[in-house]
């Protein structure tokens, strides 16, 4: 199984291939329709994220020492964001996650979305999964 | 060059030259701004006001007695009759400078905290910005006073015949918006007030959104408060203006003690100095108050008749030419309202369109509008809000329908 590092490495391949904004923003859209769901009884208040203009729910569950998530949004753009970090850091173990450094989306020429006060809330979102982490590596210990 | 196909007088690419930010591009396309609605762009005029000021004469006002002091002094108190003039305000100590529409709000509400009793009636739109429901709730907390809301219809106007009942001897205060920041009705003021002062109730009119497209008279209007943000009108942020009847600001406490608001200070007693300056404690944004008049003097020039009518110009262009787009439905379809259009396409969520006509250059507002009452209201998580100015063309309008169309392309 690939780690955190091999994935991203993967995903800015994979982004290398576009010429341009138009084709990045197409794949992006694309890998939203792969994002692993969230079931609908865990689309609660709890699981929004706060700081976007969509509205984006995680929920992240261990199995055996691998944190897995799954996610969705009502904007299309956000659900590719998501559905990125997600390929990254999902069936990762908690300790992993923490540690792991975000700067490939400023590789893949996301990187206005990486700004704290954007709407979207891309940091908000790392944010939450690294809190998931956080909370379940303690569970682990 | 003249635009050959507008009614009026207008030469929009001379007056587009006075505005130094749209030459710029974005993301490599020239900028297409059409965000208007939530801050206007400032003209190179008052910019050099904004220069001359801390070039020439910058010092703090009403106090010194040495000549720079004296003329900062001056222009402030200049900039202040402009805005009286402007509005046709009485008497200039009627125009209190605040920080901009929120501030003047809050103002009001904090004043009339005092004034109000447990089961009197607030009355508000359905239509309101947040800034001008949250006050009013708070003071509601504070007196025990009640909050009721006017109603509105599917074409995003207020149901004047549930204002009529709601309207009692019990109404002290009626808030309404003078044109909607999420739609663009022009809600009909003139009757609001004058039914309002039937009841005995005094009336705020939110001008924030009317003031770049409407010249309000005060006077005749007869409206009790009339508040505005001069960001919105060519000015600079972080200035704006609170209209009051003299004697309702004579009625009102000062909202914030300190220098400038006072007559004079023992530590028993403490005496407020006249109007305006009871409300306009410390120093205030000199430069600011003086770049409002300096926006004022812009926009008078070119002619608030020219700019209306210019502007509808553009709103029913750019309208028609949304409307061919197939699923795009406009939200607030008043036979009155300003240069602005919210809209949505089928189920398209109104970030993801912002997101990627930004992409193409074009600037346009997203989201709820910090109005969520009317996005409840039609059930939408938000809008993409294009609104409109007097330096915006119909060619910006062609290149904001061909990067919305290609944003439903890239979406569907």
């Amino acid at each position: 199984m690939s780690n955190i590092k091999e994935i991203q490495d993967e995903i800015v391949d994979e982004f290398e291939m576009f010429d341009d904004w138009m084709q990045r923003y197409e794949h992006m859209i694309e890998l939203g329709k792969s994002l692993p769901l969230i079931e609908e009884k865990y689309k609660t208040e709890d699981n929004l994220i706060k700081g976007c203009q969509s509205k984006v729910w995680v929920h992240a569950n261990l199995e055996g020492d691998r944190l897995i998530f799954t996610a969705d949004s009502d904007a299309i753009i956000t659900k590719g964001i998501i559905a990125i970090l997600i390929r990254a850091y999902s069936n990762q173990h908690p300790k992993d996650i923490i540690e792991a450094d975000t700067t490939f989306i400023d590789e893949i020429g996301l990187k206005e979305h990486l700004s704290p006060t954007r709407a979207n809330g891309l940091v908000s979102m790392i944010k939450q999964l690294k809190m998931y982490a956080v909370a379940y590596q303690t569970q682990l210990n | 060059m003249k635009v050959a196909s507008t009614k009026v007088n207008f030469d929009v690419e001379s007056i587009r030259k006075d505005f130094p930010i749209l030459s710029r591009e974005v993301n490599g396309k020239p900028l297409v701004y059409f965000d208007n609605a939530a801050t206007s762009q400032t003209p190179q005029q008052v910019i050099d006001a904004i220069v001359d000021y801390y070039s020439r004469y910058n010092a703090n006002i009403h106090r010194g007695v040495h000549t720079l002091s004296q003329e900062a002094t001056d222009a402030y108190e200049q900039a202040r009759i402009k805005v009286q003039k402007h509005f046709n305000a009485d008497k200039s100590h009627e125009i209190i400078l605040t920080s901009g529409t929120t501030h003047a709000i809050n103002l009001v509400a904090s004043g009339f905290s005092s004034l109000l009793k447990e089961n009197e009636e607030i009355i508000v739109s359905a239509l309101e910005h947040h800034s001008n429901i949250v006050p009013w709730q708070m003071l509601c907390e504070k007196t025990g006073a009640k909050l009721k809301v006017i109603p509105m219809n599917d074409n995003g106007t207020l149901n004047m015949e549930e204002y009529e009942k709601l309207l009692s001897e019990k109404t002290k205060l009626v808030f309404v918006n003078h044109v909607s920041n999420a739609l663009g009705t022009i809600n009909p003021v003139e009757e609001i007030i004058r039914k309002a002062h039937n009841v005995g109730a005094a009336v705020l009119l939110d001008g924030a959104q009317a003031a770049p497209h409407i010249k309000a008279n005060v006077q005749e209007l007869d409206v009790d408060f009339y508040v505005v943000s001069a960001h919105k009108m060519c000015g600079p942020t972080g200035v704006g203006m609170l209209y009051g009847k003299e004697e309702w600001l004579k009625k009102l406490p000062p909202y914030q003690g300190g220098g400038e608001m006072i007559a004079t200070v023992t530590f028993e007693n403490t005496t407020y100095a006249d109007l305006p300056h009871k409300f306009e404690a410390g120093t205030p944004d000199i430069c600011g108050g003086i770049a409002f008049g300096a926006a004022l003097d812009y926009m008078n020039a070119i002619g608030f008749e020219n700019i209306a009518t210019y502007e509808h110009e553009l709103l029913e262009y750019a309208t028609e030419k949304l409307l061919e787009i197939e699923g795009l439905r406009i939200y607030g379809t008043s036979a009155e309202k300003t240069a602005v259009i919210s809209f949505n396409i089928g189920d398209i969520h109104p970030y993801d369109i912002g997101t990627i006509i930004d992409k193409l250059g074009i600037a346009v507002r997203t989201g709820h509008h910090c109005a969520q009452p009317v996005m409840d209201y039609y059930k939408i998580p938000g809008t993409v809000r294009a609104s409109f100015s007097f330096y915006n063309t119909k060619e910006e309008i062609d290149k904001f329908i061909e990067a919305v169309k290609r944003a439903k392309t890239m979406l569907s």
